[in-house]
């Protein structure tokens, strides 16, 4: 029986694989789907939380979380396209104009 | 007549205001002559209340609010009742004269703008503190004179004397004053208004010892304004302001608003006898006191401003001993010939290009025939001789003090006027006849202009006259005043009078007869009365020993000690690890993206933790 208990874990799995992610990783497309499994991780953890109380209100807000990840990844991508265009390198320590 | 209340209170504001648009700019006569219309217009209006008040009609205005907190309500409320209306006048009169004097005394100043803003500025000052309807329009009129003193006696204050005897004057008074503002606060504590009609009706009901204390706390306000024993350095070296300032703010006016404030607390005095003889004695201490130290000074202006000390001592002995009216008197007299007086030595000075040793000068009679005529009618009026204004309302004091038993006080005044006249004539004797020691020295004494002469003139005319007013003066201030009743019989008065004129003039013969063969020996000057004498009984030294210095010193330990190395210290610590800490945090803003995201995650498990283990008390 899978119980609430293990959407919980694969949720803090999925958490800390984006987390790392974010921190390690140099392309900053690799960036964007960390990011991507951060939200999702959180999205998973909404659902199963909602579906344990019966209360719709955590998918609902999952909902809004997909549509915000999709409008995020829309500009960034579109950044980040630009800032390829212009420079021909996607690596994150390249980008260190507002360095003091 | 409210009107004419409005006018004689605000023209010297008025002028003061706009004269002050042209302060910084070089002389323009304009600014003396449109002061002196206003102040001229203000003593008209003065005199206009003069003949209008009487027993049953006064004008009382409450202008508006002022301070209404709680229970506290203080308007801005003027009264012109007996008493105010006769300092009105003689404020507005003397200040009119001092005016147009100015405009030639301070001919070639290049401040004459500036000179002319304050002048009207204290004139104004005056007027609050002498019509305000309660203690504490006195008090702000009280701080305004004595701003408006500060920014005159140091009105050369490139001067490190003249800025030096300001601020003297400024701190002295400012010691005194908190004894009125304790005063003022009992006031208010006990019968919780400081109206002076509500204060005055209620004042009985209060029990013994919060009136002397009252009394007590009132009259240390008026020791330092009126620079009694021990407040009375600052007077004599308040003479570093120009001779104008020195006629009107330190003879005239001001130094008599402490005489003013007994008067018109006088209903509170009455109750307290005891208090009031102690005001006598310290008068007639200081009368005799500060003659004792004009007998040997050679300053001009020194002498003039001890002998308005020991006059001033005078009128504290009548409103010590009740006699309110008689002080009252002697103040208004006592206004005119002594502005005179000093308005004569600013003449001599300047004929003598501000000398001031009056061993120096000598024989200038014939040099400035009008200033020694007009002095020597202010010396005689000052001695006290009939039927000059002088006579009337000193040897009143004498016989008040006589009828009230206080034999000694009687003794020390009579005494004093024997000073008095001497005094006042060795200065014109020294300064007028014998022999011409200014001419060896290499002076060329000139006579004043015309117009400085023409406006000394009703002055004279008043020390001359002012002494037959003493009946209807009488009558209509004790309107107000509680009358002094003389026990006295007629020929004990007249053997009085006899006496005291007999002293006078004896004075004044001494004087004349061993100055014009001129004078003492050197020899005297060894003496070691003299020497004390000079020194001004070594209190000035006494003073910068016992409190100047111990208070540099320790002023200079707490400085160097405590707020340096504490104080400085501690705030220097503060800004110093703030600023080390930042130099350490600046390397987190690298600007690498990764870096900070890292930082950022950090700072969330950080606030995780907080939020887990941290449970704030609901």
């Amino acid at each position: 029986m899978i119980t609430l208990t293990h959407y919980l874990v694969l949720s803090g799995i999925l958490f800390s694989i984006g987390l790392v992610g974010v921190m390690k990783r140099k392309n900053l497309l690799m960036l964007f789907f960390s990011t991507e499994i951060l939200l999702n991780a959180v999205n998973v953890g909404f659902a199963a939380v909602s579906k344990y109380y019966g209360d719709l209100s955590g998918q609902m807000f999952a909902f809004f979380i997909i549509a915000v990840a999709a409008s995020e990844v829309a500009v960034g991508l579109g950044l980040l396209v630009l800032w390829y265009k212009k420079t021909g390198s996607t690596d994150l320590d390249s980008i260190q104009m507002m360095k003091g | 007549m409210e009107k004419y209340l409005y006018i004689a209170l605000f023209a010297p504001l008025v002028g003061s205001l706009v004269t002050a648009f042209f302060a910084q700019f070089p002389k323009t006569l304009f600014t003396g002559i449109f002061t002196s219309t206003l102040i001229f217009i203000s003593f008209v209006s003065s005199m206009i209340l003069l003949n209008y008040v009487d027993m049953d009609t006064i004008v009382h205005v409450e202008m508006m609010d002022w301070i209404s907190a709680g229970n506290l309500s203080i308007p801005f409320g003027f009264v012109v009742d007996q008493v105010s209306v006769i300092m009105m006048v003689t404020v507005t009169l003397v200040s009119t004269v001092v005016h147009v004097y100015s405009i030639g005394y301070m001919d070639h100043d290049k401040s004459f703008n500036r000179f002319f803003s304050y002048l009207s500025a204290f004139v104004f000052s005056m007027m609050i503190l002498v019509m305000s309807d309660n203690f504490v329009g006195l008090f702000i009129g009280w701080e305004g004179v004595g701003l408006c003193s500060w920014l005159l006696i140091g009105f050369w204050y490139h001067k490190h004397s003249a800025s030096w005897a300001a601020n003297e004057a400024f701190i002295m008074n400012r010691i005194a004053d908190l004894g009125m503002l304790m005063g003022l606060f009992l006031i208010y504590w006990q019968i919780g208004s400081l109206q002076y009609d509500i204060v005055f009706a209620n004042i009985v009901n209060l029990a013994p010892t919060t009136v002397t204390w009252i009394g007590i706390f009132l009259f240390i306000g008026a020791m330092g304004k009126s620079a009694q024993f021990p407040l009375h350095t600052w007077l004599a070296d308040a003479m570093e302001g120009p001779t104008p300032v020195s006629a009107l703010i330190h003879a005239a006016t001001m130094v008599t608003a402490g005489v003013y404030l007994v008067v018109r607390a006088s209903e509170i005095y009455v109750l307290i006898p005891e208090v009031g003889m102690f005001i006598a004695s310290l008068g007639a201490f200081v009368a005799v006191f500060a003659a004792s130290m004009a007998l040997v000074n050679r300053d001009l202006k020194r002498i003039i401003a001890y002998s308005t000390l020991s006059q001033l001592g005078y009128m504290f002995v009548a409103a010590g001993l009740g006699a309110y009216w008689i002080a009252l008197f002697h103040l208004m007299t006592h206004a005119f010939f002594k502005s005179l007086l000093f308005l004569g030595a600013g003449n001599v000075m300047h004929a003598m290009d501000d000398e001031l040793d009056i061993k120096k000068m000598g024989g200038l009679y014939s040099a400035m025939k009008p200033t020694a005529i007009l002095m020597s009618i202010a010396s005689v009026a000052l001695a006290g001789i009939y039927p000059f204004a002088g006579f009337f309302s000193k040897d009143k004091i004498l016989e008040v003090a006589f009828n009230d038993g206080s034999y000694l006080l009687w003794f020390a005044l009579f005494i004093g006027a024997g000073l008095t006249a001497f005094y006042s004539f060795r200065l014109v004797m020294l300064v007028f006849f014998g022999e011409k020691v200014h001419e060896k020295l290499g002076f060329h004494p000139h006579e004043a202009k015309p117009f400085v002469i023409y406006a000394l003139t009703p002055l004279a005319l008043l020390a001359i006259v002012a002494g037959f007013f003493e009946h209807s003066f009488h009558e209509f201030t004790t309107q107000l005043l509680s009358n002094y009743e003389f026990t006295l019989e007629h020929s004990v008065g007249m053997i009085l009078i006899f006496a005291t004129s007999a002293i006078a003039i004896s004075g004044i013969a001494f004087a004349v007869f061993k100055y014009k063969r001129g004078g003492f020996s050197e020899n005297i000057e060894n003496w070691g009365i003299y020497k004390l004498l000079s020194n001004q009984y070594y209190i000035p030294k006494l003073y910068e020993v016992a409190i100047m210095k111990p208070f540099t010193a320790l002023s200079k330990f707490i400085w160097l000690e405590v707020d340096m190395r504490i104080v400085d210290s501690t705030v220097d610590m503060i800004a110093k690890v703030i600023y080390g800490t930042g130099e350490k945090a600046r390397k987190m803003q690298s600007g690498n993206l990764s870096s900070m995201l890292r930082w950022m995650v950090v700072g969330i498990i950080v606030l995780l933790v907080l939020a887990i283990f941290y449970r704030p008390m609901v």
